[in-house]
């Protein structure tokens, strides 16, 4: 057998990071990303009857659930159930993804300390997780937006694709930045807790968007000289929640009501903030993904 | 000739030992200077392994075997050094890396092999055979948890010994499974070797390495302290770990006109292995041959004890007026009526020189290694001679 002519050399400098060469390493290690995952989704529904049905029952109970509460609780915002899971499912996804990952190299600090293979793949692997419980719960809100009379809105429906690589590639930037720095400081998960819900209360998605605009633009509307709202607007995930919202709610002023539950903004306007908030998670990615491919190399000793 | 397979050039690797280590930023902050010592577990290894050979790697526990090998399969980053290596590489460091109790045996299979970079489909072509490999058929549906531990271990291995790799490592997991499977491992060793893998096994079965090995290595405390053939390496390696320090050592020398061929020692079984008792009788059997006519050869031994490496006993073909005249090959048997001297570990040394000129034809210092007992080991048979008395009541 001749071996073939791919040589390694490893020295105790980290290799370069060039994105292409870890994009076709990871590439070729798919499959391993793809059993971690399902091993994951086994091992959580292992033992129980329903399995994936428990994925699928959560949206439908928020559903059914704020079909009446809604009406209380949601007020202002006419079929409320369908503003709030639409942007609570990628409000899940996200915290999910960060949680997860952030201990996923410590959760699998046996795999690391005993097998060599791409580290990238155990955040990832988290954030595939959450992937998979999302694109469940969100084929039970189409379901329910296409069945309950609801319906879609065109063209509005096209922001979804783009509100969706945008969270996805921020879950797994940030995803890839906690799970290096946790391990080396065990505080981060902790942190992590606390800051999510400080989070998500910043995030439009339980409140109606246009009540932060509307308390944004009030007054001077300027908070040291800088626009209120577009300051608010900095919180990536109130970007990626204005893309959902308006991919499915679909409406800025629904029939019957007099004020706006969206941004009083154009379709364009928030495809225009979902793309500049594309394009920053992207570049914030390069650098997670580097700090963390630089940091894998010592994890197996640091565990 | 194709380039090594595996290049070590000034490997070493220093860890960090955190008597408290910091693992919170409170932690961090309030030392004001993290007490860490340096720990060479690595210094200044290099070798290189040839393609298509195996190479063994031995040492007692925490020379850093284990540590070389993380670092050849990229699970560790060297401290300073270089590592070249060509060809699709497998570690098995565990056996069943990734195994999860909740999951059957059949999707541990699948998620064990591909971390040892088999994909779905080789894992489908070579499903059945790591099956019955690993003599569980019937249970391969049922949740891990379930299985023994044997039943784990032979799991891991069957898939394990199925990965197609150019080079594989492999980390003391010969050690595992009864007699009978281990024989099964190394037979698949041998069948990696003849299909021109190349190989590279740390282990503590010293015997194997002396069988397998192309090459070997022996590391003591972080420094590669021996390398060249298993034989000489393993010969070290029992010099060493009897405690015994001695830096003037050399293994052999002579100038060979006559060779030690072969040396054993008949326990009073009559059989070339196992312990001596206390009491025993032991013949030493020294084959010589001849390369070129000499005359005068004396042929001696030394019984050396391995703690303090002093000689206890000694004898010499020419003190009893042997003459061994000129020869091919030719047996001398040292027969020991009653080995006299406590339980513990002996080295046999040989020497072959001119009884008149006190030239050395050869000398294998510490060539065998056997231990005294002082009482037969339990799951061993012995003969005792019972008396039969019956008494009518």
């Amino acid at each position: 057998m001749t071996a073939t002519s791919q040589t390694v050399e490893r020295t105790s400098e980290s290799p370069h990071f060039r994105v292409r060469e870890r994009s076709l390493d990871l590439y070729a290690h798919r499959e391993i990303l793809a059993n971690l995952i399902r091993k994951e989704l086994k091992v959580k529904y292992a033992a129980s009857v329903l399995g994936a049905v428990w994925s699928i029952l959560n949206p439908l109970v928020y559903l059914a659930v704020f079909t009446f509460v809604g009406k209380v609780l949601g007020a202002g915002v006419p079929n409320f159930p369908v503003y709030l899971l639409s942007g609570l499912l990628a409000w899940n996804l996200f915290s999910t993804s960060l949680t997860s990952g952030t201990s996923s190299v410590l959760d699998n600090s046996n795999l690391v300390k005993k097998v060599a293979f791409p580290r990238e793949i155990l955040p990832l692997s988290a954030v595939g997780v959450a992937l998979v419980d999302f694109v469940l719960q969100s084929v039970v809100l189409f379901a329910f937006i296409a069945v309950s009379g609801y319906g879609f809105h065109w063209p509005e429906l096209a922001l979804w694709p783009l509100a969706f690589v945008t969270l996805v590639s921020l879950a797994v930037a940030l995803s890839l930045w906690l799970a290096a720095v946790n391990v080396r400081y065990r505080d981060v998960g902790h942190l992590l807790n606390i800051g999510l819900v400080v989070w998500f209360w910043a995030t439009p998605i339980v409140y109606a968007e246009y009540q932060v605009q509307q308390l944004a633009q009030g007054g001077t509307g300027t908070f040291l000289g800088i626009d209120r709202f577009a300051l608010y607007l900095l919180n990536p995930l109130a970007d990626v929640a204005a893309g959902f919202h308006r991919a499915l709610y679909g409406v800025v002023i629904p029939e019957g009501s007099t004020t706006s539950v969206l941004y009083a903004e154009s379709s364009a306007w928030v495809a225009g903030i979902l793309a500049i908030t594309l394009v920053v998670s992207l570049i914030v990615l390069r650098f997670t993904w580097a700090y963390y491919f630089a940091r894998s190399g010592d994890f197996a000793e640091e565990l | 000739m194709s380039p090594p397979a595996i290049q070590i050039h000034g490997l070493s690797k220093r860890f960090r030992v955190f008597r408290e280590k910091p693992t919170s930023v409170k932690q961090r902050v309030l030392t004001a200077h993290t007490r860490a010592d340096d720990f060479w577990a690595l210094q200044d290894i290099a070798f290189d392994v040839a393609e298509g050979s195996t190479f063994g790697l031995i040492g007692h526990n925490g020379s850093g075997k284990t540590t070389l090998l993380k670092c050849i399969a990229g699970i560790l980053r060297p401290t300073s050094g270089t590592i070249r290596q060509r060809g699709r590489l497998a570690a098995l460091l565990e056996l069943g890396a990734g195994f999860h109790p909740e999951l059957t045996g059949r999707e541990n299979v699948y998620l064990n092999a591909s971390f040892l970079g088999l994909s779905r489909k080789d894992t489908d072509r070579a499903y059945e055979d790591i099956v019955a490999f690993a003599e569980i058929e019937d249970f391969m549906d049922n949740q891990v948890k379930f299985y023994s531990s044997g039943m784990l271990v032979r799991l891991g291995f069957a898939v394990a010994v199925h990965v197609d790799p150019e080079v594989l490592l492999v980390d003391e997991v010969l050690a595992v499974g009864d007699e009978a499977f281990q024989a099964k491992c190394i037979a698949r060793v041998r069948e990696f070797q003849r299909e021109g893998r190349t190989i590279v096994l740390v282990t503590h079965a010293l015997d194997v390495v002396r069988e397998i090995c192309d090459r070997a290595a022996m590391l003591h405390h972080g420094d590669l302290h021996a390398l060249g053939h298993p034989d000489d390496v393993v010969r070290e390696m029992r010099y060493v770990l009897l405690g015994v320090t001695d830096p003037g050592f050399v293994p052999e020398q002579g100038t060979r006109e006559a060779e030690i061929a072969e040396v054993q020692l008949i326990r009073a079984n009559g059989k070339g292995e196992g312990p001596v008792l206390l009491g025993d009788p032991v013949t030493i059997v020294v084959d010589v041959r001849m390369n070129e006519p000499v005359d005068d050869l004396d042929v001696d031994f030394a019984v050396l004890d391995g703690a303090t490496n002093h000689p206890v006993l000694e004898a010499r073909t020419s003190r009893d007026g042997i003459e061994l005249g000129r020869f091919e090959k030719k047996r001398v048997r040292f027969k020991i009526p009653a080995f006299p001297y406590a339980a513990g570990k002996y080295w046999v040394t040989i020497g072959l020189s001119n009884g008149s000129t006190g030239q050395l034809y050869h000398v294998q210092t510490q060539r065998y290694l056997f231990e005294v007992h002082e009482y037969p080991r339990v799951q061993e048979r012995v003969e005792v001679p019972v008396e039969v008395e019956v008494e009518d009541l």
